[in-house]
């Protein structure tokens, strides 16, 4: 992309910081905590990834963040701005597990669906182009397919170019390959590293799947359930330019190991 | 259009094994029965050669058991009166099909703003669309004279009765078309920080045209019966009151030809309405959203 943002540039800047974050959902049955005194730091132009047992709180969190869901306790800062402030301002975008597109509008219209709406023409004054988009995640040729016409992968990196048209700042994805077959998967996430290394953008990317948070990963946040806190926040130790064969590496496995136990009730 | 897809592969083996030399002899095979499963005859066909069974069947029993033609007259009656009353016919067709088209325009225009304000105000969806079901449940033929003595004997009582008759299911099904946005296709929007008008004008009206126009479909008839019910009552002229006319007079072939008519409106107007939605749903509703 042709304004990839430096990550070499100033001093690790903090991208989302949370401090004390309690989420608490009023249901029928009463006063349900999703998140209790959550605190984490994540780097700018990192990749965190976030594991934690089913119903732990992952997607309340990064909807917290996104100004999806209401903070009951605590604060969240993107770049040291509120959530809501942070949504004005494009700072963030958000991949959810289904692609969400617009069935009517070819991918490419898909892709430019930000810059119509939400004020854009004020908040976006240096998008990036639709068509480098869609090449850039590998969909060069199909600008013009209806969502229909497309495979389930494919409509994912739509929604990934779509996601990164106003060039936010943070990438939220919330189990965005998790309907995906391993193939297509292990596919995405070569790219997404890719794509995250020629953009420099910081990505935060809830996933079930060990391996996939171990490979996408710098740091892994694993919650732990009931109500959801932070259980650790581990750092992988890999190479920057780690290539899927990793995998298959003795270090990995320890790694992949590891959290595994994390992911053990206490 | 399944069928186009689905045949042509069916049928390949079946002409494989006769001629497995030739390749492009098989395609051209396959390319032939898929225009001729594509043409007029065999799609309509079917439909065509049974309605012509039942006025054979028709005229048959007429003239087997001798109906009197004041009773029920023969296809041939029925025919004639197109050909020497058409100037009555056409006359009368005109104003019905006027107060068709203007009800359905009106009735449906309603509804879908209606339905638009119900779906940005809880408070205005609890307040009218119980009355919008009183309404509904009140005999479109009990309010045609009431409308008659409020409007006068002019257009306006006929247009209003199709209108009304329209309003009801377009109301319902737009007001849900409208709502069958996924929770997660608004969460996006919410995150581009889109306001009402902007998830109306991008995402909610293009995802309810599928509900809107099956409503259309229904609509599209009932406001040609809307505007023959309101020429029942106290009219002078449009099918409706030929109708009344005719059978009091026991002009039997001028009613049939009257009532003949009124159906060809109404399915003209459907085939109009299933046109305008091929033309513009051409994405696949269902699995994307
Ligand atoms: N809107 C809501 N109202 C009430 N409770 C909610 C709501 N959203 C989430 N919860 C509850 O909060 C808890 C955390 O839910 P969340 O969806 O964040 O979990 P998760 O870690 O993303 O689970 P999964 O891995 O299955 O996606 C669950 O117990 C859930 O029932
Ligand atoms: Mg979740």
């Amino acid at each position: 992309m042709a304004a990839a943002r430096s990550r070499s540039g100033s001093a690790a800047a903090t991208a989302i910081s949370a401090r004390d974050v309690a989420v608490r959902f009023e249901t029928e049955a009463g006063q349900v905590t999703a998140l209790e005194d959550v605190s984490f730091d994540v780097e700018a132009g990192s990749i965190v990834t976030m594991l934690g047992p089913s119903g732990c709180g992952k997607s309340t969190l990064l909807r917290a963040i996104a100004d999806l869901v209401e903070i009951s306790e605590g604060g969240i800062q993107v770049f040291g701005r509120r959530p809501e402030d942070a949504r004005r301002a494009r700072d963030f975008a958000f991949v959810f597990q289904d692609s969400t597109l617009l069935p009517w509008r070819s991918a490419i219209e898909n892709v430019r669906l930000p810059l119509e709406v939400g004020q854009a023409g004020v908040t976006v004054e240096q998008h990036a182009e639709p068509e480098e988009l869609l090449a850039l995640v590998g969909l060069q040729g199909r600008e013009n397919a209806l969502p229909h016409e497309l495979s389930g992968g494919m409509r994912q990196r739509v929604a990934i170019a779509r996601a990164l048209v106003c060039r936010p700042r943070v990438l939220l994805m919330d189990e965005p390959f998790g309907a995906l077959d391993e193939i297509n998967r292990d596919n995405l996430n070569e790219e997404l590293r890719r794509i995250w290394e020629e953009t420099g953008i910081t990505i935060m990317f809830v996933t079930h799947s060990i391996p996939e948070a171990a490979y996408l990963g710098q740091k892994v946040l694993v919650l732990s359930a009931h109500p959801g806190r932070v259980r650790e926040f581990v750092e992988i130790d890999l190479p920057i330019d780690r290539k899927l064969a990793v995998r298959d590496t003795v270090e990995f496995i320890k790694i992949t190991a590891r959290l595994r136990k994390l992911l053990e009730p206490v | 259009m399944a069928i186009d897809q689905t045949r042509p592969n069916q049928s390949r083996p079946d002409a494989m094994p006769t001629d497995p030399a030739a390749g492009a002899g098989v395609k051209s095979d396959a390319q032939r029965e898929r225009e001729r499963r594509k043409s007029f005859l065999y799609q309509r066909g079917p439909a065509i050669a049974v309605s012509v069974g039942l006025v054979a069947l028709w005229w048959g029993v007429v003239v087997v058991f001798g109906i009197p033609t004041y009773i029920a007259p023969t296809p041939a009656d029925v025919f004639a009166v197109f050909v020497e009353q058409g100037d009555v016919l056409w006359i009368n067709f005109w104003p019905t099909l006027l107060e068709a088209i203007s009800g359905f325009i009106i009735g449906n225009l309603v509804a879908v703003i209606l339905a638009i304000w119900f779906v940005h105000s809880q408070l205005a969806e609890r307040s009218f669309y119980p009355i919008a079901v009183f309404i509904n449940t009140i005999p479109i033929i009990a309010i045609a004279p009431i409308l008659v003595l409020l409007l006068g004997n002019g257009y306006a009582p006929k247009i209003v009765i199709a209108a009304l008759i329209c309003f009801f299911p377009t109301l319902v099904n737009m007001v849900r078309g409208l709502k069958a946005v996924s929770p997660q296709m608004l969460e996006l929007m919410r995150v581009l920080s889109a306001n009402d008008r902007e998830v109306l004008l991008k995402v909610r009206l293009q995802s309810s045209l599928p509900f809107l126009f099956a409503a259309l479909k229904i609509a599209s008839t009932t406001s040609v019966i809307g505007a023959i019910v309101g020429e029942w009552i106290g009219s002078n002229y449009g099918l409706g009151s030929l109708i009344i006319e005719a059978t009091y007079n026991f002009r039997s072939p001028l009613l049939y030809a009257t009532v003949i008519l009124g159906a060809g409106m109404a399915v003209m107007a459907f085939g109009l309405t299933t046109f305008a939605e091929r033309r513009l749903l051409t994405w696949k509703p269902s699995d994307v959203f």
